[in-house]
Protein backbone atom coordinates (compact mmCIF):
# COMPACT_ATOMS: atom_id res chain seq x y z
CA UNK A 1 0.00 0.00 0.00
CA UNK A 2 1.69 3.51 -1.00
CA UNK A 3 -1.32 5.91 -0.64
CA UNK A 4 -3.97 6.48 1.91
CA UNK A 5 -6.83 7.02 -1.54
CA UNK A 6 -6.27 3.08 -1.66
CA UNK A 7 -8.47 3.21 1.65
CA UNK A 8 -11.37 5.16 -0.08
CA UNK A 9 -11.16 3.15 -3.22
CA UNK A 10 -11.90 0.09 -1.51
CA UNK A 11 -14.44 1.23 0.60
CA UNK A 12 -16.33 3.50 -2.19
CA UNK A 13 -16.33 0.11 -4.51
CA UNK A 14 -17.33 -2.11 -1.53
CA UNK A 15 -19.80 -0.46 0.25
CA UNK A 16 -21.14 2.73 -2.33
CA UNK A 17 -23.62 3.71 -0.44
CA UNK A 18 -22.74 2.92 3.11
CA UNK A 19 -22.74 6.38 5.24
CA UNK A 20 -19.27 7.30 5.56
CA UNK A 21 -19.55 10.79 7.59
CA UNK A 22 -22.36 12.24 9.01
CA UNK A 23 -22.78 15.27 11.92
CA UNK A 24 -26.16 13.47 12.45
CA UNK A 25 -28.31 15.73 9.81
CA UNK A 26 -25.53 15.72 6.92
CA UNK A 27 -23.67 13.25 5.68
CA UNK A 28 -22.20 11.59 2.57
CA UNK A 29 -21.41 8.38 1.83
CA UNK A 30 -18.70 6.48 0.20
CA UNK A 31 -19.40 7.03 -3.13
CA UNK A 32 -20.29 10.58 -2.10
CA UNK A 33 -17.00 11.16 -0.93
CA UNK A 34 -15.12 9.30 -3.58
CA UNK A 35 -16.98 11.54 -6.35
CA UNK A 36 -16.71 15.04 -4.24
CA UNK A 37 -12.49 14.28 -3.87
CA UNK A 38 -11.77 13.31 -7.14
CA UNK A 39 -14.06 16.00 -8.86
CA UNK A 40 -11.66 18.65 -6.50
CA UNK A 41 -8.55 16.80 -7.47
CA UNK A 42 -9.54 17.13 -11.09
CA UNK A 43 -10.39 20.86 -10.76
CA UNK A 44 -6.47 21.05 -8.74
CA UNK A 45 -4.82 19.13 -11.35
CA UNK A 46 -5.89 21.61 -14.12
CA UNK A 47 -5.05 24.65 -12.44
CA UNK A 48 -1.93 22.97 -12.35
CA UNK A 49 -1.17 22.39 -8.44
CA UNK A 50 0.99 19.63 -8.16
CA UNK A 51 2.75 18.64 -4.82
CA UNK A 52 1.97 21.43 -2.56
CA UNK A 53 0.35 21.80 0.47
CA UNK A 54 -3.42 22.82 0.12
CA UNK A 55 -5.08 25.11 2.76
CA UNK A 56 -8.99 23.67 3.37
CA UNK A 57 -10.12 26.70 5.06
CA UNK A 58 -13.42 25.13 6.48
CA UNK A 59 -15.44 24.25 9.33
CA UNK A 60 -15.42 20.67 11.02
CA UNK A 61 -17.97 18.99 8.46
CA UNK A 62 -18.30 15.75 5.81
CA UNK A 63 -17.91 18.07 3.16
CA UNK A 64 -14.17 19.29 4.55
CA UNK A 65 -13.00 15.69 4.89
CA UNK A 66 -13.66 15.60 1.21
CA UNK A 67 -12.01 18.42 0.42
CA UNK A 68 -8.71 16.87 2.23
CA UNK A 69 -9.25 14.05 -0.43
CA UNK A 70 -9.74 16.11 -2.91
CA UNK A 71 -6.24 17.67 -2.32
CA UNK A 72 -4.44 14.28 -2.02
CA UNK A 73 -6.80 13.24 -5.32
CA UNK A 74 -4.46 15.95 -6.90
CA UNK A 75 -1.55 14.71 -5.44
CA UNK A 76 -1.43 17.46 -2.95
CA UNK A 77 -1.32 17.58 0.98
CA UNK A 78 -4.22 18.94 2.77
CA UNK A 79 -3.56 21.42 5.52
CA UNK A 80 -6.56 21.91 7.88
CA UNK A 81 -7.47 25.22 8.91
CA UNK A 82 -10.87 25.79 10.89
CA UNK A 83 -12.55 29.39 11.80
CA UNK A 84 -12.21 28.55 15.41
CA UNK A 85 -9.09 28.16 15.33
CA UNK A 86 -8.61 32.25 15.82
CA UNK A 87 -7.38 34.62 13.93
CA UNK A 88 -3.56 35.11 15.71
CA UNK A 89 -3.04 31.12 15.08
CA UNK A 90 -4.70 31.15 11.44
CA UNK A 91 -2.14 34.32 10.32
CA UNK A 92 0.71 32.70 12.09
CA UNK A 93 -0.15 29.71 9.93
CA UNK A 94 -0.13 31.36 6.73
CA UNK A 95 3.16 33.11 7.76
CA UNK A 96 4.49 29.38 8.25
CA UNK A 97 3.06 28.24 5.36
CA UNK A 98 2.74 30.75 2.82
CA UNK A 99 0.35 28.52 0.78
CA UNK A 100 -0.38 29.14 -2.47
CA UNK A 101 -3.69 27.33 -2.62
CA UNK A 102 -6.74 27.85 -0.31
CA UNK A 103 -10.24 25.89 -0.53
CA UNK A 104 -12.82 27.64 1.13
CA UNK A 105 -16.75 27.49 1.75
CA UNK A 106 -19.34 30.50 1.79
CA UNK A 107 -18.93 30.68 5.77
CA UNK A 108 -15.07 30.99 5.51
CA UNK A 109 -14.86 33.27 2.65
CA UNK A 110 -15.02 36.94 4.33
CA UNK A 111 -12.33 35.32 7.14
CA UNK A 112 -10.68 34.97 3.85
CA UNK A 113 -10.98 37.87 2.31
CA UNK A 114 -9.63 39.68 5.58
CA UNK A 115 -6.34 37.98 5.76
CA UNK A 116 -3.11 39.23 3.76
CA UNK A 117 -3.72 36.24 1.53
CA UNK A 118 -2.95 36.67 -2.61
CA UNK A 119 -2.86 32.83 -3.94
CA UNK A 120 -5.47 31.27 -5.86
CA UNK A 121 -8.21 31.01 -3.98
CA UNK A 122 -11.24 28.17 -4.61
CA UNK A 123 -14.81 27.68 -3.37
CA UNK A 124 -15.69 24.34 -2.52
CA UNK A 125 -19.18 24.30 -4.02
CA UNK A 126 -17.89 25.34 -7.06
CA UNK A 127 -14.76 22.87 -7.63
CA UNK A 128 -17.54 19.51 -6.81
CA UNK A 129 -18.68 20.64 -10.08
CA UNK A 130 -16.20 19.89 -11.62
CA UNK A 131 -16.56 16.89 -14.38
CA UNK A 132 -13.51 14.36 -13.21
CA UNK A 133 -10.87 13.30 -15.70
CA UNK A 134 -9.95 9.93 -14.71
CA UNK A 135 -7.30 9.49 -16.50
CA UNK A 136 -5.39 12.04 -15.14
CA UNK A 137 -6.30 11.38 -11.44
CA UNK A 138 -4.78 7.99 -12.68
CA UNK A 139 -1.71 9.03 -13.69
CA UNK A 140 -1.04 11.25 -10.03
CA UNK A 141 -1.45 8.05 -8.57
CA UNK A 142 0.30 6.42 -10.65
CA UNK A 143 3.61 8.60 -9.88
CA UNK A 144 2.91 8.78 -5.95
CA UNK A 145 5.47 7.41 -3.57
CA UNK A 146 4.47 6.79 -0.04
CA UNK A 147 6.79 9.16 1.52
CA UNK A 148 4.94 11.71 -0.34
CA UNK A 149 3.88 14.63 1.97
CA UNK A 150 0.19 14.07 3.15
CA UNK A 151 -1.03 16.77 5.70
CA UNK A 152 0.29 19.25 7.70
CA UNK A 153 -1.04 20.22 11.53
CA UNK A 154 -0.63 23.18 13.37
CA UNK A 155 0.51 22.78 17.10
CA UNK A 156 1.37 24.98 19.43
CA UNK A 157 4.89 26.51 19.29
CA UNK A 158 6.96 27.81 22.17
CA UNK A 159 8.03 31.35 20.75
CA UNK A 160 4.48 32.05 20.06
CA UNK A 161 4.41 30.88 16.25
CA UNK A 162 2.71 27.76 15.43
CA UNK A 163 4.56 24.83 14.23
CA UNK A 164 3.47 22.66 11.12
CA UNK A 165 4.01 18.96 11.77
CA UNK A 166 4.00 17.33 8.05
CA UNK A 167 3.23 13.63 7.70
CA UNK A 168 3.61 11.63 4.91
CA UNK A 169 1.41 8.43 3.61
CA UNK A 170 3.84 5.95 4.71
CA UNK A 171 3.57 7.34 8.72
CA UNK A 172 -0.50 7.50 8.69
CA UNK A 173 -0.54 4.06 6.95
CA UNK A 174 1.62 2.53 9.32
CA UNK A 175 -0.31 4.46 12.14
CA UNK A 176 -3.89 3.31 10.92
CA UNK A 177 -2.69 -0.41 10.46
CA UNK A 178 -1.38 -0.82 14.16
CA UNK A 179 -3.78 1.07 16.33
CA UNK A 180 -7.00 -0.63 14.27
CA UNK A 181 -4.93 -3.87 15.27
CA UNK A 182 -5.02 -2.86 18.91
CA UNK A 183 -8.46 -1.35 19.13
CA UNK A 184 -10.61 -4.35 16.90
CA UNK A 185 -12.41 -1.96 14.28
CA UNK A 186 -14.24 -3.24 11.94
CA UNK A 187 -17.24 -2.59 9.16
CA UNK A 188 -19.89 -2.44 11.95
CA UNK A 189 -17.78 0.35 14.03
CA UNK A 190 -19.56 3.40 14.53
CA UNK A 191 -17.21 5.95 15.97
CA UNK A 192 -18.15 8.79 17.85
CA UNK A 193 -15.54 11.34 16.87
CA UNK A 194 -15.33 14.67 19.06
CA UNK A 195 -11.67 16.29 18.23
CA UNK A 196 -11.47 18.78 15.94
CA UNK A 197 -10.24 17.60 12.55
CA UNK A 198 -7.41 20.36 12.37
CA UNK A 199 -5.15 18.23 15.02
CA UNK A 200 -3.90 14.86 14.37
CA UNK A 201 -6.26 13.24 17.06
CA UNK A 202 -9.31 12.97 14.26
CA UNK A 203 -7.10 10.34 12.09
CA UNK A 204 -8.52 8.00 14.46
CA UNK A 205 -11.60 8.04 13.34
CA UNK A 206 -11.01 9.73 9.62
CA UNK A 207 -8.77 6.53 8.09
CA UNK A 208 -10.55 3.16 9.76
CA UNK A 209 -13.61 4.32 8.31
CA UNK A 210 -12.39 4.36 5.09
CA UNK A 211 -10.04 1.16 6.04
CA UNK A 212 -13.29 -0.74 7.36
CA UNK A 213 -16.15 0.56 5.28
CA UNK A 214 -17.00 1.63 8.90
CA UNK A 215 -18.86 4.94 9.88
CA UNK A 216 -18.00 8.38 11.36
CA UNK A 217 -20.63 10.59 13.54
CA UNK A 218 -18.72 14.33 13.95
CA UNK A 219 -20.64 14.94 17.10
CA UNK A 220 -21.77 18.71 17.06
CA UNK A 221 -19.42 20.66 20.27
CA UNK A 222 -22.39 21.87 21.77
CA UNK A 223 -23.34 18.72 22.49
CA UNK A 224 -20.70 18.49 24.99
CA UNK A 225 -22.04 20.77 27.40
CA UNK A 226 -24.73 19.06 27.88
CA UNK A 227 -24.60 15.41 29.04
CA UNK A 228 -27.76 13.81 29.14
CA UNK A 229 -28.00 14.96 24.94
CA UNK A 230 -24.62 13.74 24.31
CA UNK A 231 -25.66 10.37 25.67
CA UNK A 232 -28.87 10.89 23.45
CA UNK A 233 -26.71 11.09 20.44
CA UNK A 234 -24.77 8.64 21.14
CA UNK A 235 -27.33 6.58 21.48
CA UNK A 236 -29.09 7.71 18.98
CA UNK A 237 -26.70 6.71 16.25
CA UNK A 238 -25.56 3.31 18.05
CA UNK A 239 -22.33 4.84 18.12
CA UNK A 240 -20.12 2.35 19.69
CA UNK A 241 -16.32 3.41 19.84
CA UNK A 242 -15.32 6.52 20.42
CA UNK A 243 -11.65 8.19 20.97
CA UNK A 244 -12.08 10.79 22.82
CA UNK A 245 -9.70 13.57 25.66
CA UNK A 246 -10.32 12.73 28.99
CA UNK A 247 -11.50 15.97 29.83
CA UNK A 248 -14.59 15.22 27.05
CA UNK A 249 -15.20 11.63 29.06
CA UNK A 250 -15.41 13.49 32.30
CA UNK A 251 -18.17 15.30 31.27
CA UNK A 252 -20.17 12.34 31.42
CA UNK A 253 -18.92 10.41 34.34
CA UNK A 254 -18.02 13.93 36.66
CA UNK A 255 -21.34 15.04 36.27
CA UNK A 256 -22.91 11.82 37.44
CA UNK A 257 -24.48 11.51 33.80
CA UNK A 258 -23.47 8.15 33.82
CA UNK A 259 -25.49 6.62 36.91
CA UNK A 260 -28.83 7.70 35.67
CA UNK A 261 -28.16 7.07 31.66
CA UNK A 262 -27.30 3.73 29.98
CA UNK A 263 -25.01 3.74 26.61
CA UNK A 264 -26.84 1.33 24.80
CA UNK A 265 -24.15 0.42 22.12
CA UNK A 266 -20.46 1.51 23.63
CA UNK A 267 -17.99 -0.57 23.41
CA UNK A 268 -14.35 1.04 22.88
CA UNK A 269 -13.51 3.47 25.02
CA UNK A 270 -10.06 5.09 23.91
CA UNK A 271 -8.37 7.79 25.44
CA UNK A 272 -5.49 9.83 25.68
CA UNK A 273 -3.59 12.88 25.95
CA UNK A 274 -4.10 13.83 28.96
CA UNK A 275 -4.28 11.82 32.24
CA UNK A 276 -7.25 9.97 33.42
CA UNK A 277 -8.14 11.00 36.72
CA UNK A 278 -8.46 6.95 38.28
CA UNK A 279 -11.68 8.26 40.02
CA UNK A 280 -13.12 9.17 36.58
CA UNK A 281 -11.43 5.92 34.85
CA UNK A 282 -13.56 4.03 37.52
CA UNK A 283 -17.17 5.41 37.01
CA UNK A 284 -16.78 4.65 33.30
CA UNK A 285 -15.95 1.20 34.17
CA UNK A 286 -18.50 0.84 36.41
CA UNK A 287 -21.23 1.91 33.89
CA UNK A 288 -19.75 0.84 30.86
CA UNK A 289 -18.23 -3.34 32.60
CA UNK A 290 -17.89 -5.43 29.10
CA UNK A 291 -16.20 -2.51 26.87
CA UNK A 292 -12.68 -2.02 26.86
CA UNK A 293 -10.42 0.82 27.94
CA UNK A 294 -7.63 1.53 26.34
CA UNK A 295 -5.04 4.77 26.96
CA UNK A 296 -3.41 6.10 23.75
CA UNK A 297 -0.02 8.26 24.01
CA UNK A 298 1.69 10.23 21.48
CA UNK A 299 3.26 12.99 19.93
CA UNK A 300 2.01 14.66 17.14
CA UNK A 301 5.41 14.29 15.29
CA UNK A 302 5.09 10.66 15.42
CA UNK A 303 1.72 10.96 13.58
CA UNK A 304 -0.61 10.00 16.33
CA UNK A 305 -0.22 7.60 18.82
CA UNK A 306 2.59 5.49 19.64
CA UNK A 307 1.75 3.83 22.92
CA UNK A 308 -1.32 1.73 24.20
CA UNK A 309 -2.23 0.56 27.10
CA UNK A 310 -5.51 -1.53 27.95
CA UNK A 311 -7.01 -1.25 31.24
CA UNK A 312 -7.83 -4.67 32.99
CA UNK A 313 -7.05 -3.58 36.49
CA UNK A 314 -7.80 -1.50 39.53
CA UNK A 315 -4.72 0.98 39.98
CA UNK A 316 -3.19 1.72 43.36
CA UNK A 317 -3.97 5.05 44.92
CA UNK A 318 -1.75 7.70 42.74
CA UNK A 319 -0.82 5.32 40.42
CA UNK A 320 -0.99 6.73 37.00
CA UNK A 321 -2.50 4.56 34.31
CA UNK A 322 0.25 3.04 32.22
CA UNK A 323 0.89 3.94 28.89
CA UNK A 324 2.10 0.81 28.24
CA UNK A 325 3.48 -0.53 25.37
CA UNK A 326 4.65 0.79 21.80
CA UNK A 327 2.32 0.02 18.52
CA UNK A 328 3.52 -2.19 16.52
CA UNK A 329 6.64 -1.53 13.92
CA UNK A 330 7.52 1.38 16.44
CA UNK A 331 9.93 1.20 19.26
CA UNK A 332 10.20 3.26 22.21
CA UNK A 333 13.55 3.76 24.26
CA UNK A 334 14.30 5.90 27.57
CA UNK A 335 17.29 7.96 27.16
CA UNK A 336 19.09 9.55 29.92
CA UNK A 337 20.94 12.84 30.02
CA UNK A 338 24.17 11.14 28.68
CA UNK A 339 21.96 9.70 25.81
CA UNK A 340 22.30 6.14 27.32
CA UNK A 341 19.05 4.10 27.64
CA UNK A 342 18.08 4.41 31.22
CA UNK A 343 18.04 1.40 33.82
CA UNK A 344 14.72 -0.08 34.78
CA UNK A 345 12.92 1.87 37.21
CA UNK A 346 14.59 5.18 36.65
CA UNK A 347 13.49 7.94 34.17
CA UNK A 348 14.20 8.86 30.93
CA UNK A 349 13.21 10.62 28.09
CA UNK A 350 10.69 8.92 25.53
CA UNK A 351 12.29 8.55 22.36
CA UNK A 352 10.49 6.85 19.39
CA UNK A 353 11.25 5.40 16.01
CA UNK A 354 9.71 3.52 13.27
CA UNK A 355 8.10 4.36 10.27
CA UNK A 356 5.15 6.58 12.27
CA UNK A 357 8.02 9.14 12.54
CA UNK A 358 6.49 12.71 10.40
CA UNK A 359 8.83 14.25 8.09
CA UNK A 360 9.13 17.16 10.65
CA UNK A 361 8.45 20.51 10.99
CA UNK A 362 7.03 22.42 7.63
CA UNK A 363 9.44 25.42 6.67
CA UNK A 364 11.52 24.81 9.74
CA UNK A 365 14.69 22.72 9.25
CA UNK A 366 16.44 23.85 12.43
CA UNK A 367 13.95 22.94 14.53
CA UNK A 368 13.26 19.65 12.67
CA UNK A 369 16.66 18.75 13.34
CA UNK A 370 16.81 19.71 17.03
CA UNK A 371 13.96 16.59 18.08
CA UNK A 372 14.40 14.33 14.81
CA UNK A 373 18.18 13.28 15.42
CA UNK A 374 19.99 10.47 14.48
CA UNK A 375 19.65 7.50 17.11
CA UNK A 376 22.62 8.25 19.36
CA UNK A 377 23.28 4.89 20.50
CA UNK A 378 23.54 4.33 16.42
CA UNK A 379 26.91 5.19 14.70
CA UNK A 380 26.76 3.05 12.03
CA UNK A 381 24.37 3.95 9.78
CA UNK A 382 21.43 6.65 9.62
CA UNK A 383 18.37 6.06 12.16
CA UNK A 384 16.46 9.02 13.22
CA UNK A 385 14.45 8.87 16.80
CA UNK A 386 12.06 11.46 17.81
CA UNK A 387 12.64 13.32 21.06
CA UNK A 388 9.82 14.14 22.29
CA UNK A 389 10.38 15.72 25.65
CA UNK A 390 8.36 14.01 27.47
CA UNK A 391 9.52 11.93 30.77
CA UNK A 392 8.43 8.33 31.28
CA UNK A 393 9.82 5.05 33.04
CA UNK A 394 8.73 1.51 33.24
CA UNK A 395 6.69 0.28 35.86
CA UNK A 396 7.64 -3.13 38.22
CA UNK A 397 5.55 -4.70 35.52
CA UNK A 398 7.42 -3.81 32.59
CA UNK A 399 4.92 -0.95 31.73
CA UNK A 400 5.92 2.49 30.27
CA UNK A 401 4.80 4.97 32.58
CA UNK A 402 4.52 8.32 31.68
CA UNK A 403 5.54 10.73 33.83
CA UNK A 404 6.26 14.51 33.51
CA UNK A 405 7.22 17.20 30.60
CA UNK A 406 10.83 18.37 30.28
CA UNK A 407 9.85 21.53 29.66
CA UNK A 408 7.12 24.03 29.71
CA UNK A 409 4.60 22.51 27.06
CA UNK A 410 1.18 21.15 29.21
CA UNK A 411 -2.04 19.25 28.25
CA UNK A 412 -5.17 21.35 29.03
CA UNK A 413 -8.22 19.75 27.77
CA UNK A 414 -6.56 17.42 25.62
CA UNK A 415 -4.54 20.26 23.87
CA UNK A 416 -1.32 20.47 23.89
CA UNK A 417 -0.24 24.34 24.56
CA UNK A 418 3.30 25.76 25.30
CA UNK A 419 2.85 27.90 28.15
CA UNK A 420 5.79 30.38 26.36
CA UNK A 421 3.06 31.06 22.90
CA UNK A 422 0.13 32.19 25.43
CA UNK A 423 2.95 34.32 27.54
CA UNK A 424 4.06 35.83 24.07
CA UNK A 425 0.59 36.53 22.74
CA UNK A 426 -0.49 38.46 26.03
CA UNK A 427 3.25 40.42 26.20
CA UNK A 428 1.84 41.68 22.54
CA UNK A 429 -0.86 43.60 24.40
CA UNK A 430 0.17 47.18 24.73
CA UNK A 431 -0.29 47.43 28.75
CA UNK A 432 1.05 44.27 29.37
CA UNK A 433 4.71 44.24 30.90
CA UNK A 434 5.12 41.06 31.55
CA UNK A 435 2.94 38.23 31.28
CA UNK A 436 3.61 34.43 33.10
CA UNK A 437 1.33 31.66 32.20
CA UNK A 438 0.98 28.35 35.20
CA UNK A 439 -0.86 25.69 35.04
CA UNK A 440 -2.84 23.88 37.99
CA UNK A 441 -2.58 20.39 37.16
CA UNK A 442 -5.22 19.83 40.29
CA UNK A 443 -7.95 21.36 38.78
CA UNK A 444 -6.70 21.90 35.18
CA UNK A 445 -6.54 25.62 35.23
CA UNK A 446 -4.80 27.67 32.78
CA UNK A 447 -3.97 30.85 34.99
CA UNK A 448 -2.50 33.57 33.55
CA UNK A 449 -0.29 36.51 35.51
CA UNK A 450 -0.03 39.72 34.45
CA UNK A 451 2.10 43.18 35.58
CA UNK A 452 1.34 46.69 33.74
CA UNK A 453 -1.57 48.62 33.15
CA UNK A 454 -3.72 47.06 31.29
CA UNK A 455 -6.63 44.95 33.10
CA UNK A 456 -7.55 41.50 33.68
CA UNK A 457 -10.65 41.94 31.28
CA UNK A 458 -8.72 43.65 28.58
CA UNK A 459 -6.22 41.10 28.59
CA UNK A 460 -9.11 38.34 28.52
CA UNK A 461 -11.05 39.72 25.36
CA UNK A 462 -7.41 40.37 23.68
CA UNK A 463 -6.68 37.00 23.91
CA UNK A 464 -10.30 35.08 23.07
CA UNK A 465 -9.31 37.18 19.78
CA UNK A 466 -5.61 36.23 19.33
CA UNK A 467 -5.70 32.53 20.73
CA UNK A 468 -7.39 29.38 19.95
CA UNK A 469 -10.48 28.44 22.55
CA UNK A 470 -8.19 25.59 23.98
CA UNK A 471 -5.80 28.13 24.60
CA UNK A 472 -8.05 30.65 26.63
CA UNK A 473 -6.76 31.24 30.74
CA UNK A 474 -8.96 30.33 32.75
CA UNK A 475 -8.43 33.44 34.92
CA UNK A 476 -6.13 36.36 34.43
CA UNK A 477 -4.44 37.96 37.76
CA UNK A 478 -3.25 41.32 37.49
CA UNK A 479 0.13 41.77 39.74
CA UNK A 480 1.82 44.37 41.04
CA UNK A 481 5.54 42.75 41.48
CA UNK A 482 6.24 38.83 40.20
CA UNK A 483 7.70 36.99 43.14
CA UNK A 484 11.29 35.99 41.88
CA UNK A 485 13.50 32.28 42.84
CA UNK A 486 16.68 32.84 44.66
CA UNK A 487 17.93 33.12 41.05
CA UNK A 488 15.98 35.75 40.13
CA UNK A 489 13.74 34.05 37.72
CA UNK A 490 10.26 34.21 38.24
CA UNK A 491 9.25 31.66 40.98
CA UNK A 492 6.00 29.98 38.93
CA UNK A 493 5.52 27.67 42.11
CA UNK A 494 4.94 30.74 44.05
CA UNK A 495 2.69 31.88 41.34
CA UNK A 496 0.44 28.75 41.48
CA UNK A 497 0.33 29.08 45.11
CA UNK A 498 -1.26 32.73 44.63
CA UNK A 499 -3.25 31.46 42.28
CA UNK A 500 -4.93 28.31 44.82
CA UNK A 501 -4.95 30.98 47.87
CA UNK A 502 -7.36 33.20 46.25
CA UNK B 1 -25.22 35.56 44.15
CA UNK B 2 -21.55 36.98 44.95
CA UNK B 3 -19.61 34.04 44.68
CA UNK B 4 -21.37 32.88 41.32
CA UNK B 5 -20.68 36.51 39.49
CA UNK B 6 -16.73 36.24 40.69
CA UNK B 7 -16.58 32.78 39.29
CA UNK B 8 -18.42 33.53 36.09
CA UNK B 9 -16.24 36.38 35.60
CA UNK B 10 -12.91 34.89 35.76
CA UNK B 11 -14.04 33.10 32.81
CA UNK B 12 -15.37 35.96 30.82
CA UNK B 13 -14.60 39.72 32.84
CA UNK B 14 -15.65 41.47 29.61
CA UNK B 15 -19.81 40.10 29.80
CA UNK B 16 -21.83 41.86 32.55
CA UNK B 17 -23.42 38.59 34.15
CA UNK B 18 -26.02 40.34 35.82
CA UNK B 19 -27.55 41.38 32.63
CA UNK B 20 -27.12 38.92 29.88
CA UNK B 21 -29.73 36.05 29.64
CA UNK B 22 -28.77 34.60 26.45
CA UNK B 23 -25.75 32.94 27.80
CA UNK B 24 -25.92 29.80 26.24
CA UNK B 25 -28.09 30.71 22.88
CA UNK B 26 -25.88 34.00 22.09
CA UNK B 27 -22.31 31.60 22.33
CA UNK B 28 -20.53 33.10 24.57
CA UNK B 29 -20.46 30.11 27.12
CA UNK B 30 -19.05 26.84 25.80
CA UNK B 31 -18.09 23.55 26.93
CA UNK B 32 -14.91 24.37 28.08
CA UNK B 33 -16.63 27.31 30.51
CA UNK B 34 -19.58 24.76 31.55
CA UNK B 35 -16.85 22.21 32.65
CA UNK B 36 -15.13 24.74 34.68
CA UNK B 37 -18.43 26.12 36.33
CA UNK B 38 -19.61 22.65 37.00
CA UNK B 39 -16.30 22.18 38.89
CA UNK B 40 -16.23 25.57 40.44
CA UNK B 41 -19.94 25.46 41.93
CA UNK B 42 -18.66 22.19 43.93
CA UNK B 43 -15.74 23.87 45.16
CA UNK B 44 -17.55 27.33 46.44
CA UNK B 45 -20.65 25.72 47.16
CA UNK B 46 -19.86 21.74 48.06
CA UNK B 47 -22.60 20.84 45.53
CA UNK B 48 -22.32 19.02 42.17
CA UNK B 49 -24.87 19.68 39.63
CA UNK B 50 -26.77 16.26 38.59
CA UNK B 51 -26.26 15.61 34.85
CA UNK B 52 -30.24 16.31 34.47
CA UNK B 53 -29.98 19.63 35.54
CA UNK B 54 -26.70 20.59 32.91
CA UNK B 55 -29.56 22.08 30.27
CA UNK B 56 -29.13 25.11 28.38
CA UNK B 57 -31.99 26.75 30.29
CA UNK B 58 -30.61 26.56 34.06
CA UNK B 59 -26.88 28.07 32.16
CA UNK B 60 -28.52 30.43 30.00
CA UNK B 61 -28.10 33.62 32.85
CA UNK B 62 -26.31 33.65 36.29
CA UNK B 63 -29.80 34.53 37.50
CA UNK B 64 -31.04 30.86 36.59
CA UNK B 65 -27.24 29.25 37.02
CA UNK B 66 -28.06 30.91 40.97
CA UNK B 67 -31.56 30.21 41.26
CA UNK B 68 -30.39 26.30 40.09
CA UNK B 69 -27.76 26.48 43.21
CA UNK B 70 -30.44 27.30 45.49
CA UNK B 71 -32.93 24.65 44.42
CA UNK B 72 -30.34 22.16 44.74
CA UNK B 73 -28.43 23.61 48.24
Amino acid sequence: MINVLEYLDDAAKSLPNKLAYSDGKHGLTFFQVQMLSRAIGTFLMRMGHKRIPVVILMERSSNTIAAFWGAVCAGCAYVPVDPEMARNRIEGVFESLKPAVVIYEEKTSLLLSTLDYHGAAYNFTVMTQTEIDDKALAGIRQSAIDTDLLYIVYTSGSTGKPKGVAASHRSVIDYIESLSDVLGFSQDTVFGNQTPLYVDACLKELYPTLKFGATTYLIPKELFMFPVRLIEYLNTHRINTICWVVSALTILSGTGALENNTLDHLRTVAFGSEVFPQAQLALWRKALPKARFINLYGPTECTGMSCWYEVKRDFAPGEPVPIGQPFRNTRVMLLNGDSQVTKPGLEGEICIAGASLTLGYYNDEEKTASVFTQNPLNKSYRELIYRSGDIGMLNDSGELVFCSRRDLQIKHMGHRIELGELESAAAALAGVVRAVCVYDTEKNKLVLFISGTATAAQTMVYLKEHLPRYMHPNAVIPLKEFPLTMNGKIDRTELLSIYKGR
Amino acid sequence: MEKLLSILSDLHPEIDFSSHSALIDEGVLDSFDIVTIIADVDDAYGLSIPAAEIVPENFNSALALFSLIRRLS
